[in-house]
């Protein structure tokens, strides 16, 4: 395996809210290698987000960061100051988010803030900005970008809008994209062209790929690693074939036999049953004990660690297989 | 479109009176032989008790209620936008600060502090605007901190900033611009409100004073004619009512233009 690139050991981060302490994240390990495309799935609210904008450091309040380090680049992002911070997102690390239509500015231009991502971290003058912007949205085969980056967000489709999020992160060259359910609000069809053009990051640009979705497919057309989340903590982490192929952890068993299978003669869908647990009051040991068919004493007393089951092949259960 | 008309021509004859007035010396001029006439060709509104044409008058009050109206605006928009984007932006302590400093001026009936303050700092148009302007910036504050308090979790800011935009660029770049549509609105619409407070003042007697050729003080000196000789508080009255209603017309349609998305739908 190549380079480290991104690093984050035992993060927890946990917000205070009227109802309690809630427990978003708890303890997540994971690694992204350089030139690698990971993929970070789990349900809605497992902490898939919360750790991008943790990695970012743009936890938003009333959400500490309790204990773990992130390790970017060889050094650890929990110590930066603010200040360091602002100069490595969106310039040696980016982020593209689900709604595009959203994360641009309806009273400017698009190109406007693509332009202000140049000023602040190269320092061009705006047209040599311009012209840079220009040769991007062209390489990532953007038809016609002179009209595209002088039209207003609303006159853009959702694909366009994204294209353009996607330059934007893009246009300091960085070394980590993390694109946060880049995909999920477009149509299945721009949702491909979406798809190809973040693969073909990799290869034009060298850039890695941390890719949140809740997509199992998209996970196995993109990704070369995958870890899956649940209720804050990473609890299976591999290469996308054996995941897909031997999957360890009972959550990820249940995650995979819910997927139809069209050439299968058409059955009840299995579920993983039960719902899952507040994070005020997780409960103790293994958080997926209540759901899980194979739990026994164990499981609800002591949490268990990642470790390593098969060759690379990682999990967090006390009955793996 | 009427409401642009009136305003129109309301900016026009402020800038021009002077010169459209028949007689702009009276202004300030008495002529006791043409007491209290009635509408005639040679005085289109009238005289007053003090023979002064009521027609050059009302022309010569737009000024003043100009004047005043863009001023008061000026220094509350200024100081409104200033403290609500601060406290939208901010939160937290300085939030509160300001929000409890806007609900104490809320507190009062804005014409009643108004002509408190104008009281205190003794009658004249200087210090009926600093009145105004005192008690009606609290409107912005809150108007411009609500926008700001939503749009700080708008997407946009949350993109700019994982990309590298510093707290300053953030509240200049993304949230002020965002704020100011509504501002543009409500000011519109704020200007017929701030002639008529202006000439409230005038009426009661804490504003402009005599021999000014204010709307508020025309109708009050009027009063005491109004049953034999109505002209003189009445053309001043309609002066007032034909330009608020104007610009709360102008204020309207603005709302409908400066919103860019009902703009292009209409193209």
């Amino acid at each position: 395996m190549s380079e480290l690139l991104l690093e984050i050991r035992d993060l927890h981060v946990h917000f205070s809210s009227a109802h309690g302490m809630v427990y978003a994240l708890n303890g997540v390990n994971l690694r992204v290698h350089k030139h690698e495309t990971m993929g970070l799935v789990g349900e809605t609210g497992c902490g898939k987000s919360m750790t991008a904008l943790a990695v970012l450091g743009l936890i938003p309040p009333p959400g500490r960061l309790i204990r773990g380090r992130i390790l970017f680049e060889g050094e650890d992002l929990t110590r930066k100051s603010d200040a360091e911070l602002r100069a490595i997102r969106g310039n040696r690390m980016s982020i593209i988010f689900q709604s595009p239509g959203s994360s641009l500015n309806p009273v400017y231009q698009a190109q406007a803030q693509p332009l202000d991502v140049l000023k602040y971290h190269r320092r061009l003058k705006k047209e040599e900005a311009r012209e840079q912007l220009l040769n991007l949205l062209g390489r990532l085969g953007m038809p016609d970008p002179e009209r595209i980056v002088r039209a207003y967000p609303h006159e853009l489709s959702g694909g366009m809008q994204q294209r353009v999020m996607i330059a934007m992160a893009m246009l300091c060259n960085p070394a980590l994209l993390i694109a946060d359910e880049a995909t999920s609000a477009l149509d299945v069809t721009i949702q491909a062209q979406i798809l190809k053009l973040l693969k073909s990051l990799r290869s034009e640009f060298g850039t890695s790929l941390l890719l949140i979705t809740h997509d199992l497919g998209i996970v196995a057309q993109v990704c070369d690693r995958v870890a899956v989340m649940y209720t804050g903590s990473v609890v299976e982490i591999a290469d996308v074939v054996s995941v897909f192929e031997r999957p360890q952890h009972p959550y990820t068993q249940g995650l995979l036999h819910s997927i139809p299978v069209i050439t299968r003669p058409q059955r009840r869908l299995e579920e993983v049953h039960g719902s899952v647990p507040s994070m005020i009051d997780p409960p103790t040991g293994c958080r997926f004990h209540p759901r899980c068919p194979r739990a026994a004493g164990l499981c609800c007393q002591q949490e268990p660690e990642l470790r390593e089951t098969l060759p690379g092949h990682r999990v967090a259960c006390h009955y793996p297989g | 479109m009427m409401g642009l008309c009136i305003m129109v021509a309301f900016v026009g004859i402020a800038f021009v009176c002077p010169w459209l007035a028949p007689y702009p010396e009276d202004r300030i001029e008495v002529h006791t032989d043409q007491r209290l006439l009635p509408p005639s060709r040679a005085h289109w509104f009238g005289t007053d008790d003090l023979g002064r044409d009521i027609f050059s008058r009302i022309l010569l009050g737009t000024r003043i209620s100009l004047h005043s109206a863009i001023l008061v605006l000026l220094i509350t928009i200024s100081l409104g936008v200033f403290l609500g984007v601060v406290a939208g932006s901010f939160g937290g302590y300085v939030d509160e600060a300001i929000m409890r400093l806007t609900d104490i001026f809320l507190a009062f009936p804005r014409l009643i502090l108004a002509m408190v303050i104008a009281t205190i700092l003794g009658p004249n148009v200087t210090n009926s605007i600093v009145a105004m302007s005192l008690s009606w910036w609290p409107v912005y504050a809150r108007l411009v901190r609500g926008q700001a308090l939503s749009l700080r979790e708008q997407d946009f800011v949350l993109a700019a900033r994982s990309l590298g935009a510093s707290r300053g660029h953030l509240i200049v770049s993304h949230i002020l611009p965002n704020c100011l549509s509504p501002v543009i609105i409500q000011a519109s619409l704020d200007v017929g409100r701030v002639i008529m407070t202006s000439a409230a003042l005038g009426f009661i007697g804490v504003g402009a004073q005599p021999p000014i050729p204010e709307w508020g003080i025309m109708i009050s000196l009027g009063r005491n004619y109004f049953l034999d000789q109505p002209w003189i508080a009445a053309f001043p009255g309609l002066a007032i009512i034909v330009t608020v209603f104007g610009f709360n017309l102008f204020g309207d349609g603005l709302r409908d233009v400066l919103d860019p998305r009902w703009r292009s739908e209409a193209e």
